[in-house]
């Protein structure tokens, strides 16, 4: 009886949390799209910065994770393959789980690391030192003010990286091929190519949104729900991360499920 | 008085507060407070930490949402108003944080233009004029291109000062305008306050617990104590009170130490009525 009321309390914390991101989620909606027709203005360029710091400055990280990813998963499928004599699926292995699993949630993993965290960070510390009571004060929405914009960079930017970080990714397959497998660069990444389908691409992408909303959602909302005193900042930006690590998995399983029985693949 | 249930007010106070309740979760902090603020007046709200004056501010500028009562602000009840009515409202009221509150990631001009470029359509240029105006009459021309860390503790309120000022408002509102500053830059933020109030009929508010600022700058004060108005008035009136709590905080007399147990049980025992919202809130931000 205590372990089902347990249970059951667990479970209506949890939902009650999603509904509170969802929240979160359709005001920033609200302002990204009817916003602008009722005198609440985008905020373009916060929007843009954001998406800098977002979007271009990982690519450097990225490019380095992902193309080791990339070399691992051929190291560790040659492995295999080698057996058979079938040394040629590297690239078709490699091509398929980068685009359709890991560039996505690589991807989203290290943007928690690099701007979930800071979202946390940012906004809890604000909340600390009075800057969003002060926004009120001046009638200012917080959510128009700080948290729409990093949702408009976000949902733009992590499909982006999500497609550089396969192209990363696949290269570093194609390194391992090249050097290893008797392909040459051109033949690897023609080999890619025959073996994906466009909706491998596409579900990597739109599972790359969510991840973009989730991750958003938790930071920011960890952020403004951050309590008096430095040390809640820190506490804040700890539960984003891990929070937004798991809803990430979770997203990630409800939609390659849905993409599983949808598309019978 | 019958407070609770007018839907008008026969006054033409600029703030008038009614039997305001206002509790965090099950505690209630504000036991039904009531007072007036007169156009053009300077009341200082008095109290000691977790006396409740905080709690008193931050649901004056509609930052807390009273559990009871009404907080009628130019003519309206800014606890049932909607909330674009009540950012109508708040155009009109500035707000100096204790903290400064200034936005790290903005230059001060920036902080400054902010609610300017927020709410009304002046040119970039008009508002670049402005804001060197409202700068240079907080005494901090020239200081459009710092970033608030670069400023010292006095000169951040100061800004903050500028942006409470940047939409005109009617109303100011200062949380514990000296805390934190040495007596001199203390003073120079006082001499500030009593300039405005010269130059342009502000109705201002203070919450405060330094007793030379208070005399310095008030017109009336009004003296909290958990929760409650313990004694309200002019300055001169209530400096020379005989009210036994007034006396107790102004001569600067520590509380007595318990001398009853009937007393320390009932302050362990957390009575809503009387020494809970003191014990409490002194964790807290006062």
């Amino acid at each position: 009886m205590e372990l089902t009321s347990q249970v059951g309390g667990t479970v209506l914390d949890g939902l009650g949390y999603v509904g509170a991101l969802a929240t979160l989620g359709g005001r920033a909606a609200y302002f990204t799209f009817l916003g602008p027709f009722r005198g609440k203005r985008l905020r373009w360029q916060q929007a843009v910065s954001q998406a800098m710091a977002v979007g271009v400055q990982a690519l450097p990280i990225l490019s380095l994770i992902t193309f080791f990813i990339g070399l691992i998963l051929a190291l560790q499928s040659a492995y295999e393959l080698r057996r058979f004599g079938a040394l040629n699926y590297v690239a078709t292995a490699v091509a398929l789980s980068m685009t359709r699993e890991l560039g996505p949630l690589i991807t989203a993993i290290l943007v928690i690391g690099r701007s979930g965290s800071a979202f946390a960070a940012e906004i809890g510390t604000m909340k600390v030192t009075e800057e969003i009571d002060a926004l009120e004060t001046m009638a200012i929405d917080p959510i128009h003010f700080l948290v729409t914009p990093k949702f408009l960079a976000m949902t733009l930017m992590l499909p982006c990286l999500t497609i550089w970080a396969n192209a990363m990714g696949i290269l570093g397959g194609a390194f391992f091929g090249v050097v290893q497998a008797d392909f040459t660069w051109t033949r690897y990444i023609q080999a890619s190519i025959d073996s994906l389908f466009l909706r491998d691409v596409t579900t990597g992408l739109i599972k790359s949104v969510m991840f973009g909303m989730t991750i958003t959602a938790v930071g920011c909302y960890e952020g403004l729900s951050t309590g008096a005193g430095a040390e809640e900042v820190g506490r804040s930006t700890t539960r984003a991360v891990v929070i937004s690590i798991f809803l990430v998995i979770l997203v990630d399983l409800v939609f390659t499920a849905l993409f599983f029985f949808v598309s019978g693949r | 008085m019958e407070p609770g249930n007018q839907n008008t007010l026969q006054t033409d106070a600029m703030i008038s507060l009614r039997d305001l309740h206002v509790q965090y979760g099950e505690r209630e902090i504000l036991h039904g407070i009531n007072f007036d603020v007169q156009r053009g007046e300077t009341l200082v709200i008095l109290g000691g930490s977790g006396s409740g004056k905080s709690t008193l501010l931050r649901t004056l500028v509609g930052l807390e949402k009273p559990s009871h009562g009404q907080i009628w602000i130019r003519g309206r009840d800014i606890a049932t108003i909607s909330s674009s009515e009540l950012d109508e409202i708040r155009k009109k009221v500035g707000m100096s944080f204790q903290g400064g509150a200034l936005f790290g990631s903005m230059t001060v001009g920036e902080n400054v233009a902010l609610p300017l470029r927020e709410h009304t359509r002046l040119e970039a240029s008009t508002i670049e004029i402005i804001v060197r105006l409202k700068l240079d009459q907080v005494g901090l021309s020239g200081f459009e291109d710092y970033m608030p860390s670069q400023l010292s503790g006095g000169m951040k309120k100061r800004a903050a000062v500028a942006r409470a000022l940047a939409m005109d408002p009617e109303i100011l509102f200062f949380d514990e305008p000296s805390a934190g500053l040495d007596p001199i830059i203390a003073a120079g933020i006082d001499e500030l306050i009593l300039e405005l109030k010269k130059a342009f009929h502000m109705t201002i508010i203070v919450v405060t617990h330094e007793l030379a600022s208070a005399f310095l700058i008030a017109d009336r004060m009004v003296l909290i104590d958990k929760g409650r108005v313990v004694a309200i008035g002019p300055t001169g009136e209530m400096r020379s009170s005989t009210h036994p709590r007034v006396r107790q905080f102004f001569d600067r007399v520590a509380e007595p130490a318990v001398e009853q147990e009937l007393d320390y049980l009932q302050m362990l025992t957390e009575d809503h009525r009387h020494g809970s919202a003191d014990v409490a809130r002194t964790k807290g931000a006062s």
